[in-house]
């Protein structure tokens, strides 16, 4: 029932909705921002972050901080939020919640697959894993030695499950078929969350499409300048692709045959929303263009919160504090290894 | 007016007069002077280095290190919580130490706790081990006795070939002794052993199954003890299992997934008489272990004890050091770098006392160079301070919560005291109940130094905090309660009979016919008769109604005078004019009016018809009154008050922006250059509307404020009347509701 759902909205969901919007004015500033590339040591940051909402967090650490207690505890207050959230929610903003995770646990599971594959111990991988993308029996994980049984002993347990179906195969896992893995369970992953969105209707479709629309364009990008160079094929790499998206059908094709950086930079550019993506990159330069993607995401999720009555802004809050981790997480590498000068290399400011 | 002007000043009503004070104090005197300061509480700081981020100010590592010493205390806290012990402050407390000491004290404790729990934490783990490979013992032994009979009966199965399908371990077994004729001791079955937590059991048996694909036997039985977890410090119900399988393959595999399952595998000999021996050393070490561990625990208690003996002060003094630093940080260092500059206001009564706390703190710090505190001008308008004490405070915190007066603008908590507890009272008038709730009030009177000092729930905090509103509550609920004649909704002849009787003996017709008065009226309140007659409702309901419009009206009549003194201590003239007298005269034109009538019906036991008489005042104004006419005259008086009315409201509407406006213009276009001495005087006492000039003089925006004011005034006119019909309907529900709990409730159940 599109345009009446203002009507019913709030019923199931404008207390969450309020959450939400809420936790978004504790997102840092730019002023935030400012302050804390200004700061000497990591006990600065803390003392800065302590006037913020990760002040709580953050209060019984003792002295000598580390950049990683600093990640953590921030994570975990998103976590916290995440799992409020989920706990007061009902059908089908939960389950909206919960695809949210699914991104996490794929990575979490590529995590430990391939860290098993180089003799790592479990538990030192378990503590690396994002705690959104947590499951049951993440640890039994490293018992597999192929897709088959990584499928048949784990994953078919977890939400995973119907995504594996494109990539079973009783090859023993190595580095390329781990990554192949992971791009096939994110574009089953995407697709899936795409459709469920549809299903939804209303302004979560409309908000949504654009945003993981997004999310497919720039993995299709990501892959392609990641596989230049690879004995990845084309048509391979083609079916990596995500089947939606502003590049879909024919951008994935073009993109598909490109042998380096430029050719998919005069690709990208025949599609205006990402002209200014690459308008700021010089030829040739691949370093910045993460940067500039999530500048370009971020700016679109916080177009998200525009609108009301929609679930987008649960996925744009998750998505923003995790490039607000990220962000901290940079500035504090950066202060603790005193490379001050490259701060703003890689801060994505929210607002 | 003559009288107006030699009104007292009437400081009660007003905030505190404010200065603007500006100290300069020597560096080695500030730490004192500012705890002083502190514990005065006299004067509020302005943040000179707003601009500054909080590390960037000067002293930043004193309040790191405050910060760090809170962080420790809390740790402490935490750990003396965990211990079950309760902090309580000894009563022979130790002497106050320095903060650089206890800083010391504070990092030594903390090493020594940190070390007491690792150890502590080593103990435990090595105990759990034990624990649980005693228990491991324990239960996998009668596993291992049952599987080998099994196994034996198995074994003739497999003699006979016969192939019984009804248990799947049992096929299981077979098709792997099928499989696998191994080397190992009984039919190439093996098994590992463990513990496991009980919440994982489902799952961990799952992954087993599936990783063997069937082939594997898995026996469990719940642990007899909990076993606590040194992660969480909670007990964790736990499973011993035992897992039978063969070959060489799965017994990695189930390793692996032990250890992903965070299963702790224990070595269970298969021979009873070694098997017997490993329970009996086991069981000797735990014993051994045991003591250990609680003499470690009565060490760390003691240890937690002594220090809970210091933790509130410590606490205390940790966190007015921070609050000093904090203080420090919005003062500005002076040129020479030998002095701190701080502003802030004070109330002008407290300026004494400020200079002796500041001369205190010279030359307790021996300091050579005295602090300099002086009166400067400001140009923003100073805060607003009243000065409360415990009976007031509850009162202002009341007013406050709609909103905080201007600098010395007047203060209606003074008159709060009076009419908050009254209206209570008028619509909770019982005095039963209030007697009930002043004992209540009493109590926490009484017990008010006991429980100040306590740390109290938050229901239980607003009773306390507000035990004075309770007290005058309660008082005149006894009150209202008394002229209401109500307790518990009985009836009570306190002061003297009825003014009315039956007409005969029997009193029989009493309810059909009524009574006769043979009396003088009953001499305080209601008369007792009229509980349960016919006419109660309309009776009570008659007098609180109209009771509850003359306190109305009398209480915003009240407000609007206070609106008048707030003009007039301003010097603004134009408010009187156009604001004061004509929302005087439409409110008393109307509601006035109104009241005016039911003193006039009272007094004169008229029937008129009130409603009717107000009604067509509006309606029809002109028409004869007929037998509602309570007074000669009354027509054209009704006429002329409405007239007033309807030229009130342009009245109050259009001069004042307008003449604001003419202000505006006159002072910025220089037409008046001779005038300007006076029209500066005049403008200058009024500070209101000289911000206004100074800002942009918004004609528009003033004309709707104006707007808003005038429509809010006439509707709120109206609807505040309406409104007060609330205290006759809450008297009316307390009383029926009353009714009913005395007849329903208490009586039934007395069984009367």
């Amino acid at each position: 029932m599109y345009g009446f759902e203002a009507l019913t909205f709030n019923i199931h969901s404008g207390y969450l909705e309020a959450i939400v919007r809420g936790h978004r004015s504790g997102l840092l500033t730019a002023a935030d921002y400012n302050n804390l590339c200004q700061c000497e040591t990591l006990d600065d940051i803390k003392m800065h972050l302590s006037a913020t909402e990760y002040g709580p967090y953050l209060q019984n650490e003792p002295s000598p901080l580390h950049t990683t207690t600093i990640v953590e505890k921030c994570t975990l207050k998103l976590v916290d939020e995440y799992k409020h959230m989920l706990s007061q929610a009902t059908e089908p903003l939960s389950t909206f919640l919960q695809y949210i995770t699914y991104g996490h646990m794929i990575d979490n599971v590529v995590l430990i697959v391939t860290g098993t594959l180089h003799e790592r111990d479990v538990h030192e991988l378990l503590e690396k894993c994002h705690p959104l993308g947590m499951f049951d029996s993440i640890a039994t994980l490293a018992v597999a030695q192929n897709m088959r049984e990584l499928y048949r002993l784990v994953l078919v347990d977890t939400p995973l499950a119907p995504y594996f179906s494109e990539c079973i195969t009783s090859e023993d896992l190595d580095d390329m078929n781990i990554e192949i893995m992971r791009n096939t369970l994110y574009k089953a992953y995407l697709e899936d969350f795409y459709d469920f969105c549809q299903k939804l209707g209303g302004a979560t479709a409309e908000i949504m499409s654009d945003l993981l629309a997004f999310e497919a364009d720039r993995r299709a990008v990501n892959i392609t300048i990641n596989s230049i160079g690879t004995e990845l094929t084309r048509d391979d790499r083609r079916k990596l692709y995500s089947n939606f998206g502003l590049l879909y059908p024919y951008g994935h094709e073009e993109l598909a045959v490109c042998e380096d950086i430029d050719q998919v930079r005069g690709v990208m550019e025949k599609y205006p929303p990402y002209q200014t993506i690459f308008a700021k990159l010089s030829y040739g330069e691949s370093q910045m263009l993460d940067k500039a993607f999530y500048e370009e995401e971020v700016k679109r999720l916080c177009l998200a919160f525009e609108q009301q009555f929609h679930y987008g802004v649960f996925f744009a809050y998750m998505r923003l504090r995790e490039q607000e981790i990220r962000n901290l997480m940079w500035v504090s590498e950066c202060v603790a290894q005193n490379q001050k000068s490259r701060v703003h290399d890689s801060v994505v400011f929210i607002f | 007016m003559e009288y107006l002007d030699n009104l007292p000043p009437m400081d009660l009503m007003r905030s505190e007069k404010m200065t603007f004070v500006q100290l300069i104090i020597p560096v080695e005197s500030a730490h004192r002077a500012i705890s002083y300061l502190g514990q005065l509480g006299l004067l509020q700081f302005r943040d000179l280095n707003d601009e500054k981020s909080p590390f960037q100010r000067t002293f930043v590592n004193q309040v790191k290190r405050c910060a760090e010493m809170s962080r420790k205390l809390r740790f402490f806290k935490d750990q003396i919580h965990k211990a079950g012990l309760l902090p309580s402050p000894h009563p022979a407390s130790q002497p106050d130490i320095e903060l650089e000491e206890l800083e010391m004290q504070l990092a030594e404790h903390e090493h020594e706790l940190i070390e007491m729990n690792s150890n502590t934490e080593k103990l435990q783990q090595t105990y759990n081990e034990l624990l649980e490979f005693k228990m491991v013992l324990q239960k996998a032994s009668d596993f291992l006795v049952s599987s080998r009979s099994n196994s034996t009966v198995q074994e003739r199965e497999m003699v006979e070939n016969v192939y019984s399908n009804d248990d799947y371990a049992d096929t299981a077994s077979l098709l792997e002794q099928e499989m696998q004729p191994g080397p190992s001791v009984q039919s190439g079955v093996r098994f590992v052993s463990g513990i496991i937590c009980k919440s994982k059991v489902l799952t961990f048996e799952r992954m087993l199954f599936r990783a063997t694909r069937g082939n594997m036997f898995f026996n469990q039985a719940a642990a007899d003890d909990q076993i606590l977890d040194p992660s969480s410090n909670e007990m964790v119900e736990k499973t011993v299992f035992v897992v039978f399988f063969s070959g060489e393959q799965a017994r990695t595999k189930i390793l692996k997934i032990c250890e992903a399952f965070g299963a702790n595998c224990y070595p269970v000999p298969e021979d009873v008489t070694k098997r017997m021996q490993i329970t009996r050393e086991v069981s000797s070490r735990l014993s051994e272990l045991e003591t250990t561990l609680d003499a470690g625990t009565r060490h760390r208690d003691k240890a937690l004890t002594s220090i809970g003996f210091q933790l509130v002060k410590w606490m205390n003094m940790v966190g007015r050091e921070k609050a000093v630093y904090d203080t420090l940080n919005m003062l500005n260092f002076d040129v020479t770098k030998k002095c701190l500059v701080g502003e802030g206001w004070c109330p002008i009564f407290a300026k004494t006392k400020i200079q002796e706390a500041l001369q205190r703190a010279t030359f307790d710090s021996n300091s050579q160079v005295g602090i300099i505190f002086h009166v400067m001008d400001a140009v923003e308008s100073p805060p607003t301070y009243f000065r409360t004490n415990r009976f007031t405070s509850a009162f202002q915190e009341i007013v406050d919560a709609y909103g905080v007066a201007n600098y010395q603008e007047a203060n209606p908590a003074v008159y709060t005291v009076v009419t908050f507890p009254f209206l209570f009272a008028v619509m909770f008038g019982d005095w039963g109940h209030g007697i009930c709730l002043l004992l209540g009030a009493l109590v926490l009177i009484a017990r008010e130094r006991k429980l100040g000092t306590q740390k109290l729930g938050s229901f239980m905090e607003m009773l306390f905090g507000g035990r004075y509103v309770l007290l005058l509550m309660s008082i005149f609920s006894i009150y209202c309660g008394l002229i209401y004649n109500e307790f518990f909704s009985v009836p009570f002849h306190i002061f003297g009979e009825s003014a009315y009787k039956c007409r005969d003996s029997s009193c029989s017709d009493a309810r059909s016919i009524g009574l006769i008065k043979s009396r003088d009226p009953y001499p305080f309140g209601v008369d007792p008769s009229w509980r349960g007659s016919r006419t109660e409702l309309p009776f009570l309901n008659s007098l609180k109604m109209k009771l509850s419009i003359l306190l109305g009206v009398v209480q915003m009549n009240l407000g609007i005078i206070l609106s008048y003194f707030n003009a007039r201590f301003f010097g603004n003239s134009l408010d009187i004019k156009y604001q004061f007298v004509p929302q005087m005269i439409f409110l008393n034109c109307l509601f006035g009016y109104l009241s005016l009538l039911i003193v006039i019906k009272w007094c004169s036991g008229s029937q008129a018809d009130l409603y009717h008489v107000m009604i067509y005042m509006f309606l029809s104004p002109f028409e004869d009154l007929g037998e509602n006419k309570l007074f000669w005259g009354q027509g054209v008086l009704q006429v002329i008050l409405l007239l007033c009315a309807v030229v009130a409201v342009p009245w109050m509407l259009f001069p004042k922006p307008f003449i604001l406006k003419r202000l505006h213009t006159e002072r910025f276009q220089g037409r008046t250059y001779g005038l300007l001495g006076t029209s500066d005087m005049k403008i200058d006492d009024e500070p209101d509307s000289a911000r206004q000039h100074q800002e942009d003089f918004n004609f528009s925006e003033e004309f709707v404020h104006q707007m808003i004011h005038s429509i809010e005034f006439v509707l709120g006119a109206v609807s505040n009347t309406a409104s007060y019909l609330r205290l006759w309907a809450l008297s009316l529900a307390h009383s029926e509701l009353s009714t009913v709990f005395y007849e329903k409730v208490l009586l039934l159940a007395w069984g009367i």
